[in-house]
């Protein structure tokens, strides 16, 4: 496998950036975290498992122009602001991201119509991803079939100390590699093969390693809709949006303008199902209190998207379980929901 | 304390007394706690659980149950009561409808720093006198001083005592004589200004926007939020420039300034560990130095130094003057 | 670059027709005087005003009208409000046709049809029944049940006792909440008068009103025998991006602006109940 030094990385990311591609690695904030950030001189990459963000935000921003407007009198001009983006690449991305891509990439681009904003940043994104060598407790993305150590990006990528062993996947990572290769030399892999018989070791003892999901298997969606235990469960959930915002599937978004005093710009950012406003209509609120919207949001991702693609809205990256503020998670709903008749 | 807690709850709910309890859920960890609603004996006794980890402040929630049928039963640690008492004088609990069980509190554990401390891995935290244990998934035991693992708000606890309550269980405590609550907010207000913009710049870019902050804040209670409304002006969501992201903290801390009563809940839920208290700890220390000390929620109080205006108030001119200086 | 279904073309207002005193049409053509784009009975399109707001609305013109797009709406909100203030001439922008039709070339061709609207509900309606008098040996019997609070609130009057009087096979009945003076027409809520017609139960339903409306409508329709599977509806939700994929309308494992906004009613019955 070809690897390259922490140090010499750095010397690539430069000629990355010399060449107009943008780099985008997870860096340590002042507040202990890591979040993704963009690599300039002197940035140093995180060690850290997980970013507070996902890595969707990337390819679908918090916050995201859309159009612009010019109004005179009765006269409406539409600009298309839409831009060719150049190549970036994102270093050091989770196998739960690279599988939350492929979510997403569902709803954006395989449902028609595309959604051009989502694809042009797809298109130009090249996903370095950085295998997981110690999971974190909240983690559980092997109870959805994703492999932490074989993520499947443009290229894999793996860290044993220092070094960085990459291993191109797809042609887009192949391209990435050679501008890359003078500062990278072919290696011996017994060392991730070590790492990697390691890292299965601590997934098989992970505490949600063994979450049963199969009361939710699609065909039993009313059943799940009407159990009562959606009313004690939803209690004390706030209806803040911290989980459906660090969450790497959830993909509701709303459509604001601004007036920017020289015309008028319509963009999109992120929603969340959880809010009080979601549904609101003029003459009614079809979900008129939290337990309605609790329940709308674990329905989406573990009944409604497997009944219509077979696969669950959800990665296992364990975020919403490190960030809820009541700790009424995904895993507490799949726990307490997954039993039936109680 | 558990034991009687739980004792104490089953006797009323029993008896007729209560028809819920309010308090805290073991969860998938150890050390998560969730504010959860109790109904039964046999839930409380399998589930319920007091402790160092029992950080959530219930107080809010008591808006929408005390107008639910029945009482409600909700033990207050001392930093709770404030709020509760707080949201009583603004007439926001039906009191009737509330009993309050005052429990002792010793400092909560900081789950942030004690996973940044020992990992992500964390399975377990327990107390031993001064020491915190905790043991991983990888098989790990490891300790830290119990000090260097508390809430930033329990290290500089300003009260022990429960101002409302109708029973308590454990010592009653008293307030705190002198605490470091404002060393932070001194040490910001030393800053020029280009080097406190560039602190809060740092801290309020990573908001995400999810609104847990206010969600969480017993002062943040209006049925509905100028940020909901969309003809304010102001987003609830991510906005298309980043000073209208900026703005919604402080815009924030403006409203519930006089009435935040320094629970610290705000900080210990922001998903990007952002400081929120200091921005609420610079406005109590402002009007403390203007208008007199005041601690919101510490009494029954009708006003409160924002909301009133005395003859012997200093001329508005003198507080601005007093800003150019600083 | 490729084609953007968020990003709307510009529409004129070429005509406005005041029909009832909150009910205005709009007929919208290309800034060229051509028709912007075809549909079919049951579709939508989104208009907005720039710094106003975007909506939802239903074309209520038929698609056989190829030379411009009819919209009646009624005022309720935001962007309602504002297009009722506006003059002959605005432009305003558009996007679309989104949603599912009503199903006229499959399920309800050749059928005998039964359509019940109420108030303003009879907008989505209108464009299928001017689709099959359009198509009129396409389609058998059809027969219009329809009622407002108020004689002044029925929308599209003139043309009911008009021209629709006289397309061969057609009954229409209309109905008023509660006694007004001039009206000599049959006096009822609709779903209570259209049960009392006892239209025959091999007929297709299409129904479009309040819920409360629907709601009572479905029951009497059901004791007199109707199925699930003979009538539909059109459903109406809050709406951002019209391309399913915001999610705002979504429910159950479908997206009203995309899966809908026509639904059967036996496929509603498989969807929770958050409409």
């Amino acid at each position: 496998m070809l690897s390259i030094t922490e140090a010499k990385l750095y010397e690539a990311f430069a000629q990355l950036k010399k060449n107009g591609e943008a780099v985008y690695l997870p860096v340590d904030n002042t507040s202990g975290e890591a979040d993704f950030a963009e690599w300039k001189e002197g940035t140093a990459i995180s060690k850290q498992l997980k970013t507070v963000r996902s890595a969707k935000d990337f390819f679908f921003p918090q916050t995201e122009n859309l159009m612009k407007f010019k109004v005179h009198g009765k006269k409406i001009n539409v600009i298309d602001t839409r831009e060719e983006l150049s190549d970036f690449v994102i270093f050091g991305a989770r196998a739960c991201d690279v599988a939350s891509f492929k979510l997403l990439d569902r709803a954006f681009i395989e449902e028609k119509p595309v959604d051009t904003y989502y694809e042009n940043r797809r298109e130009h994104g090249i996903v370095v991803s950085i295998a997981c060598s110690k999971p974190a407790a909240s983690c559980f993305c092997t109870v959805y079939d994703i492999d932490p150590t074989h993520p499947n990006a443009d290229v894999d990528g793996y860290r044993v100390d220092d070094t960085f062993y990459l291993e191109a996947k797809t042609a887009k990572g192949e391209k990435l590699l050679k501008q890359i290769e003078p500062m990278m030399s072919e290696s011996d892999d017994q060392c991730v093969k070590d790492q990697i018989a390691t890292t299965e070791k601590i997934l098989k003892n992970l505490p949600f390693a063994n979450l049963d999901m199969s009361r939710f298997n699609g065909d039993n969606m009313m059943d799940i809709f009407n159990d009562p235990k959606w009313n004690s469960i939803s209690e004390t959930c706030l209806g803040c949006g911290a989980c459906t915002f660090v969450c790497p599937t959830c993909q509701c978004y709303d459509i604001k303008e601004l007036d920017t005093g020289d015309g008028i710009e319509r963009f999109r950012c992120w929603d969340s199902c959880m809010y009080k406003d979601f549904t609101q209509m003029a003459a009614a609120n079809p979900r008129p209190s939290q337990k309605e919207r609790f329940r709308q949001r674990f329905m989406h991702k573990l009944v409604y998207y497997p009944k219509n693609y077979n696969v669950y809205g959800c990665v296992g990256c364990g975020r919403c379980v490190d960030k809820c503020p009541t700790h009424l998670h995904i895993v507490n709903v799949i726990k307490t929901l997954g039993e039936e008749g109680k | 304390m558990q034991t009687e807690m739980i004792k104490r709850a089953k006797e009323l709910l029993a008896d007729g007394t209560v028809k819920r309890v309010a308090g805290w859920r073991s969860g998938d960890f150890q050390y998560e706690l969730s504010p959860s609603i109790f109904t039964d004996a046999e839930d409380l006794e399998k589930n319920f659980q007091y402790s160092e980890l029992a950080a959530s402040n219930m107080s809010k929630y008591m808006i929408k149950e005390s107008r639910k049928e029945g009482k409600v039963l909700i033990f207050l640690k001392p930093c709770d009561t404030y709020s509760f008492q707080q949201l009583l004088n603004e007439h926001r609990i039906l009191r009737e409808n509330v009993m309050i069980i005052g429990v002792a509190c010793d400092g909560n554990l900081d789950i942030v720093a004690a996973k940044k401390r020992f990992g992500e891995g964390l399975l377990s935290l327990k107390s031993e006198g001064d020491t915190i244990t905790a043991t991983t998934i990888y098989g790990e035991e490891l300790t830290a001083p119990r000090q260097e693992l508390l809430l930033e708000r329990c290290v500089n606890c300003k009260s022990k005592k429960h101002v409302v309550f109708d029973e308590l269980i454990g010592e009653e405590g008293v307030e705190v004589e002198t605490t470091h609550r404002f060393d932070k907010v001194d040490e910001l207000d030393a800053m020029s200004e280009d080097q406190r913009f560039g602190f809060w710049q740092n801290e309020l870019s990573r908001c995400i926007r999810c609104n847990a902050c206010r969600d969480i804040c017993p002062a943040c209670s209006c049925e509905n939020c100028v940020f909901d409304n969309p003809e304010s002006g102001f987003s609830n969501k991510g906005a298309a420039v980043q000073m209208d992201n900026d703005m919604f903290h402080i815009i924030r801390a403006f409203h519930v300034a006089g009435r935040c009563t320094d629970c610290g809940e705000c900080s210990r839920v922001c998903p990007e560990h952002i400081p929120l208290h200091l921005l609420n700890r610079k406005f109590i220390k402002d009007y403390d130095g203007l208008y007199g000390e005041f601690q919101a929620g510490s009494g029954e109080q009708e006003t409160h130094p924002l909301t009133k205006f005395n003859m012997e108030d200093l001329n508005p001119t003198e507080a601005l003057n007093r800003g150019d200086e600083e | 670059m490729q084609k953007e279904a968020l990003i709307p073309v510009v529409g004129v207002v070429q005509k406005i027709t005041q029909e009832t005193p909150d009910v205005k049409t709009f007929r919208v053509v290309g800034p060229d005087g051509k028709n912007l784009f075809d549909h079919m009975p049951g579709q939508c399109a989104m208009l907005s005003v720039p710094g106003v707001s975007e909506a939802m609305i239903s074309i209520t013109s038929s698609p056989a009208q190829t030379d411009y797009m009819e919209f009646s709406i009624k005022k309720a909100g935001k962007l309602t409000g504002w297009l009722h203030e506006m003059e002959e001439g605005q432009e305003i922008t558009i996007r679309g046709p989104y949603g599912n039709d009503f199903p006229v070339e499959t399920e309800l061709k050749g059928q005998d049809l039964l359509f019940i609207a109420g108030g303003i509900g009879v907008a989505p309606i209108h464009s299928v029944i001017d689709y099959c008098i359009d198509h009129r040996e396409d389609y058998g019997r059809l027969q219009v049940v329809y009622g407002a609070r108020t004689p002044k609130d029925l929308v599209f009057y003139d043309e009911m006792t008009g021209p629709w009087k006289n397309v061969p096979n057609m009954e229409v009945d209309l109905t008023i909440d509660r006694e007004a003076e001039g009206w000599d027409g049959h006096v009822g809520f609709v779903p209570t008068y259209a049960a009392e017609l006892k239209p025959s139960t091999s007929m297709k339903v299409l129904v479009c009103g309040p819920p409360i409306m629907i709601k009572f409508t479905l029951q009497g329709l059901k004791e007199l025998g109707f199925k699930d599977t003979q009538i539909f509806t059109t459903m109406e939700m809050r709406m951002k991006c019209g391309v399913g994929k915001c999610g705002r309308c979504n429910i159950g494992n479908k997206y009203v602006c995309k899966d809908g906004p026509v639904f059967r009613f036996d496929e509603l019955g498989e969807l929770p109940p958050e409409y």
